[in-house]
C-alpha cells in the first residue's frame, strides 16, 4: 500500500503518467478507434452512412465507364440513338434515387443529431465528473471544479465515468479534440459550450485544438489519460496543495504566450476562476489555504 | 507622410518571400521588354487592356487565373512539403509565422483569384456567343470589373515584397483576425484586396444576368438557351445576392481594426459568432457560383462528343434552379461545431444533403446524354469521365459531412481539406480544363495538341488522387488543418505520398504551358478552318474562329432548342446554306481606359489605406471619381463597322462553310 | 428549295416568330437594358443592407453596460429627417416628369431642391451623430453603437454618393442636354434616391421606432 502523503502521492503519479505514454506508443488510429459511447456512437453513424452511399456511387461509377465505354464511337454493336433526350420513366428514377438516398441520411442525420448533442448529459451510473476547460494562447487549461485542481496540457478522467465539460477561451478561437472519445466543440471568448464524454477504458489518448488560433497551435497538443475510478481520486487528493496556486498572480503568469508547454499541475485553483474567465473579470484574490483531510468530493472514502 | 510603410516592410531578412520577390519582379520586368522589343504593346493595349470585347475580357480572366494558379500552387508545394518534413523533432523550413501566411494566400489566391476569374473568363468569352449577340449588356463596365479583380491579385502579390499576408486562413475569423491578435498589415491587406475585386464581382453579376435575361437572339426564348447560360445564370444571381454579404462582413472587421469599432472584438459586446453567419452565408453559396459554370461546361461537352442532346434538358434547368436557391439554406454546416444544437444542426445537416440531390440527377443525366451516343474520347470527354468518377465520391464525403454526429469528429480535419479539394478540383478545376480545351480554337483559330493535353489530364487525375486520397485517412486518424509541424511520426509516409501526388499536379501544370508553347509553335497543323470543329451544336460554333469582334454579321434567328445544330443539319442535308440575309453596319462600343485607371487608383488607395497613408487614400478616391466623371463625359460611345466590311465577313465564312459542309458531322 | 414548313426551322423567318413560347423579339433595346441592369444593382444593395440589419439585430442588445437606444434618439429629429427624405423622393419625380419635358430650368430647379432636402438629412444625420459621440456614445461604446453607427452611416453614405450624382447630373445636364443616355443616367440616378428612401423606411422603424418603444 502506497503512502498517502503528499511525496508518495507525486510518485504514483508519475508512475502512472508513465505507464499511460508506453500505451499510447502503440499507433492509434483516431476516429476510427473511439474509447467512449460518443465516439462509437460517431463511428457507426459514418460507417453506415458511407455503406449506403457507396451502395449507390459504386454501380454509378461502374456505370459511367461502362457507358462511355460501350457507346464509343468505333464501337457498330452500339444503337446510336441521335435524338434520344428524354424519359420520363428515368426522370423519375433518377430523381428517385438520390432523394430517397437523402432522406434515409436525413433520418439519420436528425436522430443522431439529437442522440448525439454535445450539451447533453451520458446515461451513466456514476455522477458526472465536471471538468472546466480554458484554452489560452497556446495551451489547454483543465480546472476540476469540485476537486479544487487544475492542470495544464494534460486532462486526467476516470474510465467509465461521465465528463461534463464546461469550456470556454480565453483569447481567440479553438476546439477542443480528442479524436477517440469523440465530439469536439468550439471554445469561444466570452461564451461557454457544453461537452459530455465519456472514456470506457483506462489509457492515454491524444487531444488536441482543431481550430486554427495563431503561430503557437500546433503546440496545442494535450495528453488525456484514463485512470481506474479510485486511482483518479488519488491522484486528484494527491494533487492538492501541490505546486504553484492557480490564483490571480498564477493565472496572469500562464496567460502568457507560450506553446508547446509541458503538462503541468495547480494544487489550488482561485474559486469561480472559469466564470470570470468567461466574464472577462481576471481574479485577483488568493487561492484559500487547502485543507488536506478534507476528502476530495468524487471519490471513494 | 508613408503611415505605418517603413523600410522594414519589405522582407529583407526572410529569403524566401525576398527571393520570390526578386525573381517575380525580373520575370515580369522580362516580359514586359521582350512584348516591347516585338512592338506588341499598342497591340495589347487595343486589344485587350481597353478592349470592350467580352471575348477579349474573357481571354484576359483566363490568363490573370492561370497565372494566379502557379503562385497558389506553388503556396501549396510548400505546404506538402513542409508538413513532410516538419515530424516529430524536426520543425521543417517554415517557421510558423510563414507558414500561416502561405496556407492563407494559398486559400485566398485559389478561391479569389483563381477560380472565380477562370469560371467568370469562361462565361465572359462563351455566354454572349451562345445566346448568339454581340457582347454582354454593358461591355465597358465588363472591362472595369476585369481590372477590379486583377487590382485584388495585384495587392496581394504586393504583399509577398511589402509588408506580410494574412496568417488567419482564408476566411479570416475574429477574434484572431482582430487587431488586438492581428496587429500587422497582413489581414489589412487580404479585407482590402477582397473589397476591391468584390466590387468588380458584383458588377459582373449586374452584367451577366441583364445579358441573359434581357439581350438574346431572337427567338431564343428561355428553354432555347444552352445549358451553359442557365448554369451562367444561376451562378450569378448567386454572385449578385451572396458578395453584398461578404462585403458586410468584411466591411465591419475593417471597421473594428482600423476604427476600433465592436462588432466582432472580445470586449465592448462584439460577437464573434456574427461574422461566421455572415461569413459563411457568402460562403456557401460562392462555391456553387464556381461549380454550377462548371456543370454547364459538363454539359456541352457531353453531348457535343456524344453526339446527341443533353439528356433532360428541363431537368437540368430546373436542378439548376433548385442548386441555386437550396445554397443559401446551408450555411450553417461549416460550423455544426459552434453548439447550435440539436434541431437547428438537424435542419441544416439535412438541407445540405437536399442540395446532393439535383447534382446526382446531373450526373445521371450526363451519364444518359452518353448513352446512345458515339463517344469521342477527346481531352475535354477525358475530363468529364474523370469528373464523373471523382465529384461523386467527393459528393459522398460532403454528405457524411452534413451528418452533424460525423462532422462532429471530422469537422477541420485533413478529411475536410480532402472533400473540398476533391469537389473544386473534380468539378471546379477539370471543367475548367476542360472549357480550356473545348473552347481555345474558337478564341485562336486552332486546336491544343492532343497528345499533350491527355498527359495533363493524367497528371491531374492521378496527382490529384494522390495527394488527397491520404488526407482522408489522415483525417481519421486525427489529424487537423493548418498544421505547421506535424505531431505523429506514423502519418509521415502518408504526407509524403501526398506530396509526390503535390509534384504530379505541379508536372501537369508545367505541361499546360508546355503544350500551349507547343500548340502554337505547330499551329498550322491543328488550324480550324470552319470554326465547328467539335461538331458542335450551340450558336458559338456558327462563327470562324475566332470570331469578328461583333460575332454574327446577322443575329441568328432561332427556332427550336439547339438552333445551331438543327440549321447544320438542313444545311449539309439540303447541301446548301440558308438564303444569304440583309446585311446592315453594325454599332460595336468603343475602346475604353476606364477600367484600368479606375483599378490604378482603387489599387493606390487600397495600399494607402493598408500602411495607414491618409492622404494618399483620399487622393486615390478623388482620382477613382474624377476618372467616372471624365468616362460620362465622353460622347463617343460607339463606332459603326461598315455595312462592306461585315458582308465581306460574311461572305468569306460562308464560302469556307460551304467548301467544308460536309466536313463538320463527326459523329457518323 | 426550301418549304415554308421548313423555313421556321432554319431561321428564314425573322424576329417575333410563334413558336417561341414567351416570344422574344431579340436583344432589348439601350432603354430597357439599362434600367434593369441598374434595378439588379439596387437589389444587391438591398442584400447589402440587409447583412447590416442582421448584424444590428443580433447586436441590438450588446450595450456592454453602455448607453441603450431609448435614451439615444431624439424623435423629433428623426421625424424631420424623414419628412426631408420623403418630400426629396417626391421632387425628384418631379424633376424627372420636367426631365422628359425637356424642361431644362424646372429640371435643375427641382434636382436642387433634391439635393438640398438630401443635405438636410445629412446635416441632421450628423448632428445626431456628432452628439452621440459627445455624449460617450460614439460607435466605439459597445457593438449595439457599433452595429447602429455603420448601419445608419451606411445609408448617410450611400446619399453622400446621391449627391455626388445629383451634383454631376445638374452638370451633365446643363453642358449636354437631354439626350438619351443623359436621360437614362437620370432614371437610374431617381431610381436609386427612391430606393434609399426604402431603406429609410426600414432604419426608421427598425432602429428609431422600435428602438424607442417605451
Amino acid at each position: 500500500m502506497i503512502s498517502a502523503g503528499p511525496s508518495g502521492g507525486l510518485i504514483r503519479r508519475a508512475a502512472l503518467v508513465a505507464a499511460a505514454c508506453l500505451l499510447a506508443s502503440a499507433c492509434n488510429r483516431g476516429i476510427l478507434e473511439p474509447v467512449g459511447p460518443v465516439g462509437q456512437a460517431e463511428k457507426t453513424i459514418m460507417i453506415n452512412s458511407t455503406a449506403i452511399m457507396l451502395a449507390i456511387i459504386i454501380p454509378t461509377m461502374l456505370a459511367t465507364i461502362g457507358i462511355a465505354w460501350w457507346f464509343r464511337r468505333g464501337n457498330t454493336k452500339a444503337t446510336y440513338m441521335p435524338d434520344w433526350e428524354y424519359s420520363g420513366a428515368i426522370e423519375m428514377v433518377v430523381w428517385a434515387i438520390p432523394a430517397l438516398t437523402i432522406m434515409l441520411l436525413g433520418g439519420i442525420a436528425w436522430i443522431g443529431s439529437h442522440d448525439l448533442e454535445p450539451s447533453k448529459p451520458l446515461p451513466g451510473t456514476s455522477p458526472a465528473l465536471k471538468v472546466e476547460v480554458v484554452s489560452l494562447d497556446w495551451k489547454w487549461l483543465f480546472i476540476y471544479p469540485d476537486q479544487g485542481i487544475a492542470t495544464v496540457n494534460q486532462l486526467v478522467v476516470p474510465a467509465g465515468t461521465p465528463v461534463s465539460f464546461r469550456l470556454t477561451s480565453a483569447t481567440v478561437w479553438n476546439s477542443f479534440f480528442v479524436p477517440q472519445m469523440g465530439t469536439m466543440i468550439y471554445t469561444m471568448p466570452r461564451m461557454t459550450t457544453r461537452l459530455n464524454l465519456q472514456a470506457d477504458k483506462p489509457g492515454s489518448y491524444n487531444g488536441l485544438s482543431s481550430h486554427f488560433s495563431g503561430d503557437g497551435f500546433p503546440g496545442m497538443q494535450f495528453q488525456v489519460q484514463a485512470l481506474p475510478p479510485e486511482q483518479f481520486a488519488m491522484w486528484a487528493q494527491g494533487a492538492r496543495g501541490q505546486g504553484t496556486p492557480l490564483d490571480g498572480r498564477g493565472y496572469a503568469e500562464l496567460s502568457k504566450p507560450s506553446s508547446y508547454v509541458k503538462p503541468m499541475i495547480y494544487g489550488a485553483v482561485a474559486p469561480g476562476l472559469f466564470d470570470a474567465i468567461v466574464a472577462n473579470r481576471t481574479p485577483s484574490n488568493p487561492v484559500p489555504t487547502p485543507q488536506h483531510n478534507r476528502p476530495v468530493p468524487g471519490s471513494k472514502a | 507622410m508613408f503611415g505605418k510603410l517603413t523600410w522594414s516592410a519589405i522582407p529583407f531578412d526572410q529569403p524566401i518571400p525576398l527571393i520570390t520577390s526578386i525573381v517575380m519582379l525580373l520575370v515580369i520586368a522580362a516580359v514586359a521588354v521582350w512584348v516591347w522589343r516585338n512592338g506588341w504593346w499598342p497591340h495589347i493595349w487595343n486589344e485587350y487592356i481597353t478592349s470592350t470585347d467580352h471575348k477579349h475580357i474573357g481571354i484576359m480572366y483566363i490568363v490573370l487565373a492561370l497565372v494566379m494558379l502557379v503562385r497558389g500552387f506553388a503556396d501549396a508545394i510548400m505546404m506538402r512539403a513542409q508538413q513532410s518534413l516538419a515530424v516529430g523533432a524536426s520543425q521543417g523550413y517554415l517557421p510558423p509565422e510563414h507558414y500561416n501566411q502561405i496556407f492563407s494566400a494559398h486559400g485566398t489566391i485559389m478561391i479569389f483569384f483563381m477560380a472565380m476569374p477562370i469560371v467568370i473568363g469562361m462565361m465572359n468569352f462563351v455566354v454572349p456567343l451562345q445566346l448568339g449577340v454581340r457582347d454582354v449588356a454593358f461591355p465597358t463596365m465588363n472591362n472595369v470589373s476585369f481590372w477590379l479583380t486583377a487590382s485584388g491579385a495585384l495587392l496581394v502579390n504586393v504583399s509577398l515584397f511589402v509588408g506580410e499576408f494574412a496568417r488567419t486562413g482564408w476566411l479570416g475569423f475574429p477574434p484572431l483576425s482582430e487587431k488586438a491578435f492581428s496587429p500587422g498589415v497582413g489581414v489589412d491587406y487580404y479585407l482590402v484586396a477582397l473589397q476591391i475585386s468584390g466590387v468588380g464581382t458584383v458588377l459582373t453579376a449586374v452584367n451577366f444576368v441583364t445579358t441573359i435575361l434581357k439581350t438574346r437572339a431572337p427567338g431564343m426564348s428561355y428553354l432555347r438557351m444552352p445549358v451553359f447560360c442557365w448554369t451562367a445564370l444561376a451562378s450569378n444571381l448567386i454572385m449578385l445576392a451572396a458578395f453584398p454579404v461578404l462585403t458586410v462582413a468584411l466591411a465591419e472587421l475593417m471597421l473594428d481594426r482600423y476604427l476600433g469599432f465592436h462588432f466582432f472584438t472580445n470586449d465592448g459586446g462584439g460577437n464573434s459568432m456574427l461574422y461566421m453567419n455572415l461569413i459563411w452565408v457568402w460562403g456557401h453559396p460562392e462555391v456553387y457560383i464556381l461549380v454550377l459554370p462548371a456543370f454547364g461546361i459538363y454539359s456541352e461537352v457531353a453531348s457535343t462528343f456524344s453526339g446527341k442532346p443533353l439528356f433532360g434538358y428541363r431537368s437540368m434547368v430546373f436542378a439548376t434552379l433548385a442548386i441555386c436557391i437550396i445554397s443559401y439554406m446551408v450555411w450553417l454546416h461549416h460550423f455544426f461545431t459552434m453548439g447550435a444544437g440539436a434541431d437547428i444542426n438537424a435542419v441544416f445537416g439535412i438541407a445540405s444533403m437536399i442540395i446532393g440531390i439535383p447534382t446526382g440527377v446531373k450526373i445521371y443525366n450526363w451519364l444518359f446524354t452518353m448513352y446512345g451516343g458515339r463517344v469521342r474520347f477527346t481531352v475535354p470527354m477525358y475530363y468529364l469521365i474523370g469528373f464523373m468518377l471523382t465529384f461523386v465520391v467527393g459528393g459522398l464525403t460532403g454528405v457524411l459531412l452534413a451528418i452533424p454526429p460525423v462532422d462532429f469528429v471530422v469537422h477541420n480535419s485533413l478529411f475536410l481539406v480532402a472533400h473540398f479539394h476533391q469537389v473544386i478540383i473534380g468539378g471546379v478545376v477539370f471543367a475548367v480544363m476542360a472549357g480550356y480545351t473545348y473552347w481555345f480554337p474558337k478564341a485562336f483559330g486552332f486546336t491544343l495538341d492532343e497528345r499533350l493535353g491527355k498527359a495533363v489530364f493524367w497528371c491531374w487525375f492521378i496527382g490529384f488522387h494522390l495527394a488527397f486520397m491520404p488526407l482522408y485517412v489522415l483525417g481519421f486518424w486525427g489529424a487537423t488543418r493548418r498544421m505547421q509541424h506535424i505531431p505523429d511520426p506514423t502519418w509521415q509516409p502518408w504526407l509524403n505520398v501526398a506530396f509526390v501526388g503535390a509534384v504530379i499536379i505541379g508536372l501537369g501544370i508545367v505541361l499546360t504551358v508546355v503544350q500551349l508553347l507547343y500548340s502554337i509553335k505547330t499551329r498550322d497543323q491543328r488550324r480550324d478552318v470552319t470554326g465547328d470543329p467539335w461538331d458542335g451544336r450551340t450558336l458559338e460554333w456558327l462563327t470562324l474562329s475566332p470570331p469578328p469582334h461583333y460575332n454574327f454579321a446577322v443575329l441568328p434567328d432561332v427556332h427550336g432548342e439547339e438552333a445551331y445544330w438543327t440549321r447544320k443539319q438542313t444545311a449539309i442535308k439540303q447541301d446548301q446554306l440558308i438564303e444569304e440575309p440583309d446585311y446592315q453596319p453594325i454599332e460595336m462600343p468603343v475602346n475604353s481606359p476606364t477600367g484600368i485607371i479606375v483599378a490604378f487608383f482603387a489599387s493606390l488607395c487600397g495600399f494607402a489605406i493598408i500602411w495607414y497613408i491618409w492622404w494618399l487614400a483620399i487622393l486615390g478616391l478623388i482620382g477613382a471619381f474624377a476618372v467616372f466623371v471624365w468616362y460620362a463625359w465622353r460622347d463617343e460611345h460607339e463606332h459603326i463597322i461598315p455595312v462592306e466590311e461585315v458582308r465581306a465577313n460574311a461572305r468569306e465564312r460562308r464560302r469556307i462553310r460551304m467548301e467544308h459542309l460536309h466536313e463538320l458531322s463527326q459523329s457518323t | 428549295m426550301t418549304t415554308a414548313s421548313e423555313a421556321p426551322a432554319i431561321g428564314l423567318t425573322h424576329g417575333g416568330s410563334e413558336d417561341t413560347g414567351l416570344g422574344h423579339r431579340g436583344p432589348e433595346s439601350k432603354s430597357i437594358v439599362v434600367p434593369y441592369g441598374f434595378w439588379l444593382f439596387v437589389l444587391s444593395d438591398m442584400v447589402l443592407f440587409s447583412a447590416l440589419f442582421a448584424s444590428y439585430a443580433t447586436l441590438a442588445h450588446a450595450t456592454d453596460g453602455g448607453p441603450i437606444s431609448n435614451q439615444l434618439f431624439d424623435r423629433n429629429l428623426v421625424a424631420i429627417e424623414t419628412i426631408a427624405l420623403l418630400v426629396s423622393s417626391f421632387v425628384c419625380g418631379l424633376a424627372m416628369i420636367a426631365a422628359k419635358r425637356a424642361n431644362m430650368i424646372w429640371t435643375q430647379g427641382w434636382l436642387l431642391v433634391t439635393g438640398l432636402l438630401g443635405f438636410v438629412f445629412l446635416s441632421i444625420e450628423l448632428f445626431e451623430f456628432a452628439k452621440m459621440i459627445g455624449e460617450g456614445a460614439g460607435p466605439q461604446r459597445s457593438a449595439f453603437l457599433s452595429a447602429f453607427f455603420t448601419l445608419v452611416g451606411c445609408h448617410g453614405a450611400h446619399v453622400t454618393c446621391g449627391l455626388l450624382w445629383i451634383g454631376t447630373m445638374m452638370a451633365q445636364i446643363w453642358a449636354k442636354g437631354f439626350q438619351p443616355h443623359i436621360m437614362r443616367r437620370l432614371l437610374c440616378l431617381s431610381v436609386f434616391w427612391h430606393a434609399l428612401d426604402i431603406i429609410w423606411v426600414a432604419i426608421f422603424t427598425i432602429v428609431y421606432l422600435i428602438g424607442t418603444l417605451p
